[in-house]
């Protein structure tokens, strides 16, 4: 129960005989669970926001110049006075290009993907799997869910302030993020720190409570090689979140002083914007924002793919009727994967200028932390061989996580070695890479946990036939998306360019070598249509989830998947405090098919 | 299921729920702070000029030794509880509360301090010299390196830097104060409200005891000066967008303020709280004396770090 000092003992007494109104139940909230939910809802809605950013940027990239058809009209219409200059006549201008390509990078990642993957599941899933009754701080909790929803209220409010939003890229590398609007003081990027400064808030007390709660609150017997793998992954994410994000927030705060006060942490000596010389006392450095914005950028994209790995792990060894093939192996690397994603964060920056030196120490960090994320995706693999598979929809997404993963991990070797990082860097050639790893990667993982967990949270099945429409469509689209990425990045079409390489291309530039060819050009469009296919991919997934909420299959027991995790040892959905009878651990989390068993699973809790 | 250990430690860890939330708490602090230090370096390493002698050591000391007090009374709050002394371990917690708003009092005064200084520059250096020569009553090589000599914006100023040598008149810049002690006046607003002359008194000159480059003394001798607007080229109290130095000394000790001062507002709360708790719950108000105390003896860490590397180095 919510209660931490005595004086909240009190309303813990009035709680058991009334039940809580509408606002302390779902609006502020100390449960857990429905913190999980509030996060998880959230964040599903900021990731289709994301992507209506992507989906009309991608028109500007497959068609430059041309008015967007309708959506030009909607968002020339919400941005009210500024669709003059921003979008006019329906035609995207470059800076509306650049402010949604920032904040289609920000939102995905911070308001989107981490708050789904390590907030909404960890929250729901994480006290429940240990067997706790709620988090170690549920207050803190409630108040890490306020502080990240303010963050997207700012970023969100961001878009129709005067110069619209942050346009500097999600890295907003200095001196470019504090002199791209120099005629409004309060401009785009200084609502973006404010916000990151939020959501880093959100993060840090939700880190400290999820690794306090996996230190303090395990169930008697849960002893740490018992934990479930989600509930590792979580634990080593935590840390990833209360280590590397303080150092952002840290360069939040000096480019706010940047932006705001005229200070020069990270504008040089001798700036000249537009033939002016810029009125700062310079002496700064912008290769300092670069260090302190990676030191968090690549553990948080660690953050991004940890729980995943975490849910496919749980979903395959239930669906696969056997254990996790090297359980210790699992933890081990993901305890060294946490650990490498601190010193790797330079293979970002290999062409700053930092030095030869410096590219080589990280070029070789980043090969020792592949051989750990090997052993994870090797260990999910051979998890599969001799099970007897269950091919339901979780296990699907749960299925094509693997390979996605593994072509988003195998093309990053080629940007980590810095010889041929020079040629593919800033092409779309990353872009594919690393969208491999989070959206057919991730993303399928967290859909695969939707769809897995959804029984608990409802006591009703999602659909399967949708769910499986919603699989084979999603899965054909991702592919199409950034399979043919590779092609452009290796062609070397560039990034960020408003005009999808239209001002590099063979047509604009006759004669020239290495001009981008029609072949490579007219990929645009291919892609951009599996982009708005995608979308339209995503409408049985909306209405099986709402439908499902009232009109689902009911699950016929607590247990629907049979699993042996404690989370399935709770009633249906969990009530507040979650389990009926304190649960005492006598197994390992993956007792399935144990030989002379009477059923093909032993949950935790059962004895010997 | 209630939550465990909200109170008592658990058996394995030997830890109740918010101690182990306060330690992560204040690794994640360490890593914030340990960013800033880090940036400092950098900024330093790559600095062709970083002044010295700006802060006054004096009053630095003083405030180290009231926050070091402060960490020593929070831990005599918190042994007093442990015996059951109430009324002692509140005159303790008091204590501690009144050497935080010392030390911020103090800060204050340091930053009003900075935001009342001001630095100028001339056009050339023919009204460069005749400020001097007013000002001093000479412009000979004492007199130019008794003033502040930066090198920000001279040609070549690395190898200046590095010889020591003096850049040009135009490139000195001259410390003092305004008459009326403005704060933040800076050559745009002061233009915005047309004025055609400022009335600027030096600080003393160095008299050589210090080292080329470091800073004059503060003190200044009440001689008036007044500067024509169209002779000035730069004019920037102490403050943020000086130069980096003082960009990185506000910022850190800008949010360190700002976590005494958080630190503070907690203990005020278990202050007045502190008597209906202790008769309720002795042991978790306890707990949170303890939770806060480990605070506290961060902050002042973060202070003892702050002081040698802002202050001495």
């Amino acid at each position: 129960m919510a209660a931490t000092h005595s004086t909240t003992h009190t309303a813990h007494e009035a709680h058991a005989h009334h039940e809580p109104g509408f606002w302390r139940k779902y609006i502020f909230s100390t449960d857990h669970k429905v913190i999980g939910i509030q996060y998880g809802i959230t964040a599903l809605l900021f990731l289709f926001f994301g992507f209506l950013l992507m989906a009309a940027m991608r028109w500007q990239i497959a068609y430059p110049g041309q008015p967007i058809p309708v959506a030009g009209k909607i968002i020339g219409w919400l941005l009210g006075a500024e669709a003059a200059t921003m979008i006019p006549g329906g035609i995207m201008s470059p800076d509306l290009y650049n402010a949604f390509g920032a904040m289609h990078g920000t939102i995905m990642v911070f308001l989107a993907i981490v708050p789904l993957a390590f907030a909404a599941f960890g929250n729901y899933v994480v006290p429940l799997q240990i067997g706790a009754p709620d988090m170690a701080f549920p207050r803190i909790n409630m108040v890490s869910y306020q502080c990240f929803f303010m963050g997207g209220v700012v970023m969100l409010a961001s878009f129709f302030i005067p110069g619209g939003a942050a346009r500097s890229g999600w890295t907003s590398y200095s001196p470019l993020a504090s002199m791209a609007d120099l005629t409004n003081r309060v401009d785009g990027q200084t609502f973006w720190l404010i916000g990151m400064v939020l959501l880093i808030t959100s993060s840090l007390l939700g880190a400290v409570n999820f690794i306090a709660t996996i230190i303090q609150l395990r169930a008697k017997g849960m002893s740490w090689m018992r934990l479930p793998f989600f509930v590792w992954a979580q634990f080593v994410t935590g840390f990833l979140l209360l280590l590397a994000f303080p150092p952002l927030e840290a360069a939040g705060v000096m480019q706010l002083m940047d932006n705001v006060l005229d200070t020069s942490f990270f504008l040089p000596s001798g700036l000249v914007i537009s033939g002016q010389p810029v009125d700062v006392s310079g002496g700064g450095s912008p290769l300092l924002w670069q260090h302190l914005f990676w030191f968090l950028g690549h553990p948080e994209v660690y953050v991004l793919i940890l729980p995943a790995m975490g849910i496919v792990a749980e979903i395959i060894a239930c669906n696969t009727r056997k254990p996790l093939w090297g359980y210790k192996a699992l933890v081990h690397s993901v305890l060294a994967i946490g650990f490498l994603s601190f010193i790797v964060w330079a293979h970002h920056m290999y062409l700053t200028g930092m030095g030869t030196k410096i590219s080589t120490f990280f070029q070789t960090t980043t090969m020792i932390i592949s051989i750990p994320s090997v052993i994870i995706l090797t260990a999910l693999f051979l998890s599969l061989w001799g099970g007897s598979i269950r091919f339901n929809t979780p296990m699907l997404f749960a299925l094509a996580f693997l390979p996605m993963f593994g072509i988003g991990g195998l093309t990053g070797l080629p940007l980590g070695f810095n010889a041929s990082d020079i040629l593919l860097h800033d092409t779309y050639y990353v872009i594919a890479h690393f969208h491999y790893v989070v959206a057919p990667g991730t993303i399928f993982a967290l859909f695969a946990g939707i769809y897995f967990w959804f029984p608990k949270a409802t006591g009703r099945f999602m659909s399967e036939g949708l769910g499986r429409i919603h699989f084979v469509l999603s899965f054909v689209f991702m592919n199409l998306i950034f399979g043919p990425m590779f092609l452009q990045g290796l062609a070397g079409m560039l990034r960020r360019m408003s005009d999808g390489g239209a001002a590099y291309s063979l047509a604009q530039n006759p004669g020239i070598e290495g001009a981008l060819s029609d072949a490579i050009i007219n990929l645009n469009k291919g892609v951009s249509m599996a982009a708005w296919g995608l979308g339209l991919s995503q409408i049985p997934f909306i209405i099986n989830f709402f439908w499902s909420i009232k009109h689902g299959k009911k699950v016929p027991s607590d247990n629907p998947w049979q699993a042996t995790t404690l989370e399935w040892q709770t009633p249906t959905p969990p009530p507040h405090g979650n389990f009926a009878v304190e649960p005492e651990v006598h197994r390992g989390p993956y007792d399935y098919s144990v030989p002379g068993a009477k059923s093909d699973y032993s949950p935790q809790n059962q004895p010997h | 299921m209630e939550i465990p250990y909200t109170v008592t430690p658990r058996k394995d860890t030997g830890l109740y729920n918010a101690k182990v939330g306060i330690w992560l708490f204040l690794a994640s602090e360490v890593m914030l702070f340990g960013a800033l230090f880090s940036s400092y370096v950098l900024l330093r390493v790559g600095a062709s000029f970083w002044p010295e002698g700006l802060l006054n050591i004096p009053i630095g000391t003083f405030n180290t030794w009231v926050l070091i007090t402060s960490s020593v009374t929070v831990v005599m709050c918190w042994a007093n509880l442990k015996l059951g002394n109430f009324n002692k371990a509140r005159v303790y917690l008091g204590l501690t509360i009144l050497c935080a708003l010392g030390f911020v009092g103090i800060k204050t005064v340091e930053y009003n301090d900075k935001f009342t200084h001001y630095t100028i520059r001339f056009t050339n250096d023919v009204t460069a010299a005749a400020f001097l020569k007013e000002a001093y009553g000479n412009d000979d090589e004492a007199t130019r390196s008794g003033v502040f000599a930066n090198t920000y914006g001279v040609p070549d100023s690395k190898v200046v830097a590095k010889n020591k040598e003096l850049p040009p008149p135009r490139f000195l810049e001259i410390t003092g104060h305004l008459e009326g002690n403005p704060h933040f006046v800076t050559l745009k607003k002061l233009k915005a409200k047309n004025a055609e002359t400022i009335t600027f008194i030096p600080d003393a000159l160095n008299q050589g005891k210090k080292e080329k480059g470091a800073a004059p003394d503060a003190a200044h001798d009440h001689k008036k000066v007044t500067v024509k607007m169209s002779e000035l080229v730069y004019l920037s109290a102490y403050t943020p967008q000086r130069n980096t130095y003082f960009a990185i000394y506000f910022t850190l000790t800008g949010l360190h303020a700002a976590h005494v001062i958080g630190g503070a507002l907690v203990m005020t709360y278990l202050f007045f709280t502190g008597r209906r708790w202790w008769q309720k719950a002795p042991e978790q108000y306890t707990n949170r004396i303890e939770v806060a105390g480990l605070f506290w003896h961060f902050v002042d860490l973060v202070w003892i770090f702050l002081f040698p590397v802002l202050y001495l180095l």
